[in-house]
C-alpha cells in the first residue's frame, strides 16, 4: 500500500512538470503561469475571418513561408473567394490557380540571409498548434542586441523579422508593479496598514499606442484571423470531415440499434 | 434448382460442408462474454486495413523525395483522400487496442491451456506480424518522427555484438536511413507483412475450429453432448454468434468513426505531431517516441542502463524488450495449473495477472514521457514486475490452491 502511494506520489509529481511551458517565456492574462499560449479561438466556420487571414497570409507571409502543399484554387473555394477576384487579387507573380502554393525565394540564399530556411507552414498549425502561432505572432518586441532587432518571447532569439511591425508598431518589454502573492495563495498584505504589496515583475509586453497602423485590439484579432486560417491550411478538410462524420454515426447507431433488436429475437431461442 | 447446382459443386468443392463446420454447426459455447467480441473485431479491422490500405497505395509515392509531399497529396488532392488515410491510421491504433484485449482474454481464461497452445503461439505470431506492419507503416509517411523512429529502432540491431553494424548497414541497404531504407520498409509494408498475415491468420482460425472454443468458465464443453453429438452447452456459431457480432461491430464502429472524423490525432497519440514535419535527418526531435502501442516495450528498453558481462546497456535493453514481446509464447508451459480460467484459480494467478496489467500500463505511460532518473528506477521495477507474472508462473500456479471448476459451463 505505501508503495502505491509512493508510486501514485511520483506520478502525480511527473504529471506536473509534464506540462511545461509551451508558449516560452510569454506572459498572459494568469501573472502564475509563465509560457501559457493565448486561446486563439480558431473557427473553421468563419469564412469571413478565414478570407481576412487568407489575404494577411499572401501579403505578409507569402514572401517567405510557401504553402507548398496546397493549392490556390482549393483556397479560393473552400474560403467562398470568386476565382476570379482570388486571381487578380492574391495570386502574385504568373502562377496559375491550380498550381501548388510555392515561393520563388531560393532555399539556399534565405539560409544565407535569415540563418535558416524559412519554413514551409502548410502544417504548421498541426506542429504547433494553433495558440502557439497565435501567441508567437503577437510576441514580437524591439530588442536592440538581436541582428534584426527584434526578439520574440515565445521563441527566444528567433530568426525571423517581425514583418507585421508596421501593422502593429513599437511593441517593448518592460516590468510592473504587479501585487505580490502570500503563501496561502491569496494577496499578500501589509501586517500594519492591511495595504497590499507589490513586486516587480519583468517580461510584460507593452505596445505603444498609436505607432502602429491599427489599435492593439484590432492588431489581436487580424492575427487570430491569421492564425485560422493557418489551421485551416493544415487541416482544410476539417468541416466536411466533421460534417460526414455527423451522418456516419447517425447512420451506425440506427445499424446499431436494428441490430441489437435481431440480436435480442435470435437470443430468444437459446432460453 | 437451387439444390442442384449446391450439389452439383459439393461435388466438385467442400462449400456446404465448409460452411458447416465453420460457420452452421461450428459449436460456440453458450457463456461466451464481451472479451469475446475482439476476434470477430480484429477480422473487421484487418479488412478495414486492408481496404483503406489499397488505397492509399493508389496515390502514395514510395521515395524520400516524394513521400511526405503524397500523404498530403491525398490528404488535400484526392477525392476523400483524408477518410482512407484517417481509416488506415485509426485503424492502426484500433487492430493493437483489439489485440491487446484479445491476448489478455487468454491470459484471463486460460485459452492457452492444452489443447490450444499452438492456437496461442499461432496468435501470438499474429501479433509479431502486427508489430512489424506497425513499424514498417509508420516510417512510410516519412515525417520527422517516422524518420527518428526508424533510426533508433534500426539501431537496436547495430548494438548486437560482434556483427552488428555489418547486420544494420544491411537492413537499412545504406549506412543511414535513407531512401533506399523507405523503399525496402514499403515493400514489407504492403506485400510480404499483409500476406503473411493474412496467411496466418487463417492458419489461427483453422486452428481454433480444430480444438474449439474456449469460455470463460475453461471448462470442456464437448463432455456433454445430447443425442445429435452436438455439445450441450453451445449454440450455432451462425446465426447466434454473428447476430450479436454484428451488434458489436456497430458499437464498435461508433467509436471508429468517432475517433476517424473528430478526433483523428487521437490527441497526439494516433497521429504524432511531430509527424507535422518532413523528415530532416540534420535535426533530431527532442522527445523520440514510439506509437502508443509498443511504449510498454520502449519503456523496458529504455530501463537497462547498465552495461553487463561486457555487453553494452544498449544491447541488452534490446534483448529486454525482445524477451517482453516472445515470452508470451511460452505461456502454455509456464502455467501449471490445473484449471484454466482465473474465475478458479487461486489467490495468487489473480494477484500476479493484475500485477502484469499494472505493470504494462505503467510501462506504457513510461514509454511515452521523457526519461528522469526516478521514472528509469520506475520503469527498472515494472519491468521486474512485467516478467515476475511469467516467469513465476511455474511455481504460483503449481502451489496455489484453487477453487473447484464446475461440471458445465456457468451463466450469470
Amino acid at each position: 500500500m505505501r508503495l502505491l502511494t509512493l508510486i501514485l506520489l511520483l506520478f502525480s509529481a511527473n504529471f506536473v512538470a509534464e506540462s511545461a511551458a509551451p508558449c516560452g517565456n510569454y506572459i498572459g492574462d494568469d501573472l502564475d503561469h509563465i509560457g501559457t499560449c493565448d486561446d486563439a479561438k480558431v473557427d473553421p466556420t468563419d469564412i469571413a475571418s478565414l478570407q481576412r487571414g487568407a489575404q494577411i497570409y499572401m501579403n505578409y507571409c507569402l514572401g517567405c513561408h510557401s504553402l507548398k502543399y496546397a493549392r490556390y484554387k482549393r483556397v479560393a473555394e473552400d474560403l467562398e473567394i470568386p476565382l476570379e477576384l482570388f486571381k487578380e487579387n492574391l495570386i502574385f507573380g504568373d502562377q496559375k490557380l491550380g498550381d501548388l502554393i510555392t515561393i520563388g525565394m531560393e532555399p539556399k540564399e534565405a539560409k544565407a540571409w535569415y540563418g535558416n530556411t524559412p519554413p514551409d507552414l502548410t502544417l504548421e498549425a498541426g506542429l504547433r498548434g494553433p495558440d502557439w502561432i497565435y501567441t508567437y505572432l503577437k510576441s514580437f518586441y524591439i530588442d536592440e542586441s538581436r541582428p534584426l532587432g527584434v526578439n520574440n518571447m515565445v521563441y527566444e532569439n528567433v530568426g525571423m523579422p517581425n514583418v507585421l511591425f508596421n501593422m502593429q508598431g513599437e511593441q517593448r518589454r518592460v516590468c510592473k508593479e504587479v501585487p505580490a502573492k502570500a503563501s496561502n495563495g491569496g494577496l499578500k498584505q501589509d501586517p500594519l496598514t492591511g495595504k497590499v504589496l507589490s513586486v516587480e515583475k519583468c517580461g510584460f509586453l507593452e505596445l505603444a499606442e498609436g505607432t502602429g497602423e491599427v489599435t492593439k485590439e484590432q492588431f489581436d484579432s487580424n492575427m487570430r484571423d491569421l492564425t485560422n486560417f493557418m489551421a485551416y491550411m493544415t487541416d482544410p478538410a476539417k468541416v466536411e470531415r466533421e460534417t460526414v462524420g455527423f451522418y456516419v454515426i447517425f447512420y451506425l447507431i440506427i445499424f446499431t440499434v436494428l441490430a441489437y433488436l435481431l440480436y435480442r429475437e435470435f437470443k430468444k431461442d437459446l432460453h | 434448382m437451387v439444390t442442384k447446382i449446391m450439389s452439383w459443386f459439393d461435388e466438385r468443392l467442400p462449400i456446404t460442408a465448409t460452411i458447416e463446420r465453420h460457420l452452421t454447426k461450428y459449436p460456440a459455447p453458450i457463456n461466451m462474454n464481451i472479451w469475446y467480441l475482439a476476434g470477430f473485431l480484429l477480422i473487421v479491422v484487418l479488412v478495414i486495413q486492408l481496404i483503406s490500405g489499397i488505397w492509399l497505395l493508389m496515390s502514395y509515392e514510395p521515395t524520400a523525395e516524394g513521400a511526405f509531399a503524397s500523404i498530403q497529396y491525398i490528404m488535400r488532392d484526392v477525392e476523400y483522400g483524408w477518410m482512407i488515410r484517417y481509416m488506415h491510421t485509426t485503424g492502426a491504433s484500433a487492430f493493437f487496442a483489439l489485440i491487446y484485449l484479445h491476448m489478455f482474454r487468454g491470459m484471463m481464461y486460460g485459452s492457452y491451456q492444452k489443447p490450444r497452445e499452438l492456437l496461442w503461439v499461432i496468435g501470438w505470431f499474429t501479433y509479431l506480424l502486427l508489430c512489424m506492419l506497425g513499424f514498417t507503416g509508420y516510417v512510410l509517411p516519412w515525417g520527422q518522427m517516422s524518420f527518428w523512429a526508424a533510426q533508433v529502432i534500426m539501431s537496436l540491431f547495430g548494438s548486437i555484438p560482434f556483427f552488428g553494424e555489418e547486420l544494420l548497414t544491411w537492413i537499412r541497404g545504406d549506412y543511414l536511413i535513407s531512401g533506399i531504407t523507405l523503399n525496402r520498409l514499403f515493400a514489407l509494408h504492403v506485400v510480404l507483412l499483409p500476406l503473411a498475415l493474412i496467411v496466418v491468420i487463417f492458419v489461427h482460425i483453422l486452428a481454433l475450429h480444430e480444438v474449439g472454443s474456449n469460455n470463460p468458465d475453461g471448462v470442456d464443453v464437448k463432455k456433454f453432448k445430447d443425442e445429435d453429438g452436438v455439445p450441450l452447452d453451445t449454440k450455432p456459431f451462425f446465426p447466434y454468434d454473428i447476430v450479436h457480432d454484428l451488434y458489436a461491430v456497430g458499437v464498435f464502429l461508433i467509436f471508429f468513426c468517432f475517433i476517424m472524423f473528430f478526433y483523428p490525432d487521437g490527441g497526439g497519440y494516433v497521429i504524432e505531431y511531430v509527424n507535422y514535419e518532413a523528415a530532416d535527418n540534420l535535426k533530431t526531435p527532442e522527445h523520440i517516441v514510439p506509437s502508443w502501442y509498443y511504449t510498454p516495450y520502449y519503456a523496458m528498453l529504455r530501463a537497462i542502463t547498465f552495461p553487463l558481462f561486457g555487453l553494452s546497456a544498449k544491447f541488452l535493453g534490446f534483448v529486454v524488450m525482445a524477451a517482453g514481446i516472445a515470452i508470451f509464447v511460452a505461456l502454455p508451459w509456464l502455467d501449471r495449473s490445473p484449471v484454466k480460467s482465473i474465475r478458479y484459480k487461486g489467490v495468487y494467478s489473480k494477484f500476479f495477472l493484475t500485477l502484469f496489467v499494472i505493470s504494462f500500463f505503467v510501462l506504457g505511460y513510461l514509454g511515452s514521457v521523457a526519461s528522469t532518473p526516478i521514472r528509469t528506477i520506475l520503469a527498472q521495477f515494472f519491468t521486474c514486475t512485467y516478467f515476475a507474472y511469467f516467469l513465476l508462473m511455474p511455481i504460483y500456479s503449481k502451489y496455489e490452491k484453487c477453487n473447484p471448476v464446475p461440471d458445465r459451463v456457468t451463466l450469470s
